[in-house]
């Protein structure tokens, strides 16, 4: 109600000195974000994107030479040969089975984290979890080759433990087994499991840190024995932290070609087809419409995730 | 060039905001309660004119959400209005950052830098302006005695109490010697009685420094007894505004009648008139067992020290009376209130 | 919580999953001294201090060394400028897309390495690049990206708005806020994240088997390596000053980032 005699000017953009970036704030901001968005729009997406055009590109099944005729028929071929899909059904078993495993090994270790340890011991047992993360990928998968070897660390423990027998037996199964242990899905499986379980433990650890102990009591208060608090309260508040530990563990298994080249099968797995594909096979078109199906996959994933609130517990 | 003989004429008007207004993006459903609502955005300001005078002790008041600091920001320049202008001492400084206007602010959290030292902090102003050590150190040091800092001056923040954090955002807010001073609900993290002895000390220094303050709070209590003159705030506009005694003598509105001080809000067929709202202070209501008046029960009683709120109840209208708590009532007791034709303020609807 | 002691199960369970996550890392050092170099015989036959002599001697391991240290280096000032801009745009304006950004920041380490790594190639070829250190710097610089922004956009949110507008307040132009506030309240998680980059950067083999043409970091370096039948100790010599490269930023840059649990700046003593 100030000053009835002022004229009341109709809404007049405001003065137009003063520096620029004061008056139009949305310039600052498009100033911080024009260089890492060409670089990761540009660079980065754009890339992703020529791949997608290069899975496209038909290859000369004589000269072995990229085309610029566009066709579905790599991308068909996917599907329809019988050893891409293959590699795809394998890639995907292995990278489901991983995930299932290093949840339940996760699992304990990070309850045990979140509910009976803290302060000084509990950032001790954190930094036990995520030092093997940083501790070289490669080194890590390099120590399976000398645990897996035939005269290495897990024959030799085994014969002390006189269970030789056990390991040949397993050795024999089908399709887990092979040769020795260095060369079989089995071992395999061991390494994916050890390199990506921390990814695992964390997200739990950290969405199990955060159920308010006030819950828990409540539960046990409302007569909840500790079996009941735990199956109805603790699991699934877990659940996004589990979430987002798969996703780490299923994206990463679907798209790594170095350990089924270190230790493994014979089998090909999408990576290493990316790999050998646009390598010594020289047909890119074939490796990009490969590496499309790890993309597809997880993008499917991620939305799966995001429903079960996996990006509240990263 | 007459202009050159009269001496530099101050200009009278330390504050102009003329028809402005400020809008906010996309405001969710719900968090909207009555502002001017346009497309999914609401004015947080919404055509303010206002004036204030150089020297005066000036207080934005309302409710929160009601605008006021919204207001306050715009003139420090933290804000940007959608619309119309910001004069300070006659100049437009509508477009101008915080940094080209001569204003300095005392943040509800204090803002105090937690990397520097007190005097660091102090100086702060003067550092970024290119004093030299020594000086800006000096000026720095009066101003912490000024607030009574002086043994703090190599202390970090974090090293002080609510207290004087507040007293070294004052200083150091102070040191360059602005020309407006605004103040945004700076005593709202102290206690009861620190807030009282702040209240005296800021209008003591106001006074000795001569600096215009402009001063944020949902207080009433603060503002009426530190301003010169006072805005009340609702829902992005200016509801009365006045000196303080004004406001709680002449309330123009039901609104500024209940946030100032407390009133009843009676309507016109209750108190023997056409039509219309009234206000009636609760401390101008008598209440007596027996004798003429509106008849009106108790519906409870509430002990305050000095006095006794009482809640009533007249055909349906609750109207609430402070009395001398020397005087006994029990609820459910009948009584007859009183009071002076003079006192019932018509209200605008 | 019900009590603090745990059950029995549950305590193995979870010395276990240390342990498993632990014995390969010291196995990798104990066969850095055997004495056997054909085959990994457990236990070692015997021990000598032999293999960090050869390892040393190696000027293909030192010149990967070096790449892998400028690489490293030039990555993370990237992803450093870079990350902290986004950070800035992103810590506390809303605008449309800014989810879709977010986005765009992880999906370097969202999506597979073979992804990003074939898909540069892909454009490095079509752009007719030389494969080098440019184009390794540009796939690690990609990934970086996200560690530094985590770091910073997290500091951000922890620094009070009022403090930069108590400094524009008392006159300080855009750039003496930047010096006198904004850096010194980022500079713990600038380094924290920038140490974070290096390491990543440091130890990355899959991205690089693609952009690196023929040029040898030393992660690559080690990857052949470990198919070479003889002296093979050497691999796990490298392999440990590998994880020393690594772990030592990180360890560093975890102890940056604790003590910032509250809102720094906020005067408020409540």
């Amino acid at each position: 109600m100030a000053a009835p005699f002022l004229p009341k000017p109709s809404l007049q953009k405001p003065a137009a000195h003063g520096p620029l970036l004061y008056r139009r704030p949305v310039l600052a901001l498009l100033l911080l974000l024009v260089p890492p968005l060409l670089w990761l729009g540009v660079l980065y997406l754009g890339s992703l994107l020529g791949l997608l055009v290069y899975s496209l590109y038909s290859i000369d099944d004589f000269t072995g030479q990229v085309g610029n005729v566009l066709t579905l028929d790599t991308l068909k071929s996917l599907f329809t040969a019988p050893s891409n899909v293959d590699v795809i059904v394998r890639t995907v078993l292995m990278a489901l089975i991983v995930t299932l495993a290093c949840a339940v090994i996760a699992f304990p270790v990070a309850y045990f984290v979140a509910f009976h340890t803290r302060g000084p011991r509990k950032a001790l047992w954190v930094l036990l979890i995520t030092l093997p993360l940083w501790a070289s990928y490669l080194v890590r998968v390099y120590a399976w080759r000398l645990i897996l070897a035939q005269e290495g660390v897990i024959s030799w423990v085994t014969a002390k433990l006189h269970l030789s027998w056990l390991l040949d037996e397993v050795l024999r199964l089908p399709v887990l087994g092979g040769p020795s242990l260095s060369s079989s899905y089995l071992g395999m499986f061991l390494v994916f499991v050890y390199v990506w379980l921390p990814f695992m433990i964390l997200p739990i650890q950290a969405a199990l840190e955060r159920v308010p102990r006030s819950l828990i009591q409540a539960s046990a208060d409302l007569g909840a024995r500790p079996a009941q608090t735990f199956r109805r309260v603790i699991l699934p508040l877990a659940v996004p932290g589990v979430a987002a530990g798969s996703v780490f563990t299923f994206s990463l298994t679907l798209g790594d070609y170095i350990i089924p080249g270190v230790v493994g099968a014979p089998g090909f797995f999408i990576g290493q087809m990316v790999y050998t594909q646009q390598g010594t096979a020289g047909n890119l078109p074939l490796a990009a419409a490969f590496s499309l199906v790890p993309i597809v996959i997880v993008g499917v994933y991620l939305a799966l995730a995001r429903k079960a609130g996996a990006f509240d517990a990263l | 060039m007459t202009a050159t003989l009269t001496p530099p004429s101050i200009p009278s008007l330390a504050v102009e905001l003329r028809g402005l207004v400020c809008t906010f993006g996309t405001v969710k459903s719900g968090t909207v309660k009555s502002g001017t609502v346009k497309f999914g955005t609401v004015n947080a300001v919404d055509h303010v004119d206002l004036e204030i005078r150089a020297g005066e002790f000036y207080s934005l008041l309302g409710p929160s959400g009601s605008g006021k600091t919204t207001c306050l920001r715009l003139i420090g320049g933290f804000e940007r209005p959608t619309a119309g202008q910001i004069r300070l001492f006659g100049q437009d400084v509508t477009g101008q950052p915080p940094y080209a206007r001569d204003v300095n602010t005392v943040f509800q959290d204090y803002a105090l830098f937690p990397h520097m030292s007190v005097l660091d902090n102090v100086a702060y102003a003067l550092t970024v302006r290119g004093v030299d050590k020594a000086t800006r150190n000096k000026r720095a040091g009066e101003l912490l005695e000024l607030v009574k800092l002086s043994a703090f001056a190599s202390r970090r923040p974090a090293q002080l109490s609510g207290g004087q954090r507040q007293r070294v955002a004052l200083a150091r807010a102070l040191v360059n010697t602005p020309k407006l001073l605004l103040l945004d609900e700076p005593l709202g993290a102290l206690d009861l009685k620190l807030r009282e002895a702040m209240q005296t000390e800021l209008r003591s220094i106001q006074q000795s420094l001569g600096i215009t303050f402009i001063y944020v709070t949902h207080d009433q209590g603060e503002v009426l007894s530190m301003s010169d003159r006072v805005a009340v705030f609702r829902d992005g506009r200016i509801e009365q505004e006045g000196t303080p005694q004004d406001l709680y003598e002449y309330p123009r509105t039901a609104f500024v009648a209940d946030f100032v001080g407390g009133a009843n809000v009676l309507p016109g067929a209750l108190v023997g008139r056409v039509g219309g709202r009234f206000a009636l202070r609760p401390e101008r209501v008598e209440v007596s067992a027996d004798g003429p008046g509106l008849n009106a029960s108790i519906t409870s009683v509430h002990y305050l020290g000095a006095q006794t709120r009482l809640e009533l109840d007249a055909n349906g209208v609750s109207i609430h009376a402070l009395i001398a708590s020397s005087r006994k009532f029990t609820p459910g007791q009948t009584v007859n209130l009183r009071w002076d034709a003079a006192d019932l303020r018509p209200l605008e609807d | 919580m019900r009590s603090e002691r745990s059950s029995w199960g549950l305590r193995v369970a979870a010395y276990l999953g240390v342990a498993f996550l632990h014995i390969p890392l010291l196995l990798i050092i104990l066969y850095a001294f055997t004495s056997e170099d054909r085959t990994y015989t457990f236990p070692p036959p015997g021990l000598t201090l032999k293999w960090f002599g050869v390892a040393f001697a190696r000027q293909d391991m030192w010149a990967a060394l070096w790449l892998s240290v400028r690489v490293a280096t030039v990555a993370t000032l990237i992803a450093l400028a870079l990350g902290a801009m986004v950070a800035a745009a992103m810590a506390r304006a809303r605008f449309r897309g800014k989810d879709s950004i977010s986005l765009l920041i992880t999906l370097p380490i969202a999506l597979p390495g073979i992804v990003t790594g074939i898909a540069l190639l892909s454009s490095i070829k079509r752009a007719g690049l030389e494969p080098g250190l440019a184009t390794i710097v540009i796939g690690h610089a990609t990934f970086c990206i996200v560690t530094v922004y985590n770091n910073v956009v997290a500091r951000l949110r922890r620094l009070s708005p009022s403090q930069l507008e108590a400094s524009q307040d008392l006159g300080a132009r855009p750039f003496q806020t930047f010096r006198y506030v904004l850096l010194p309240h980022l500079a713990t998680a600038l380094l924290a994240g920038g140490l974070l980059a290096f390491a990543l950067s440091f130890d990355e083999v899959i991205v690089t088997t693609f952009t690196a043409g023929a040029e040898q970091t030393l992660p690559i370096w080690l990857f052949g390596e470990l198919f070479k039948p003889r002296q093979r100790p050497v691999t796990n010599v490298v392999a440990i000053l590998v994880m020393l490269v690594t772990l030592l930023p990180i360890l560093l840059s975890q102890r940056l980032t604790q003590g910032h649990e509250e809102m720094d700046g906020a005067g408020k003593s409540t």
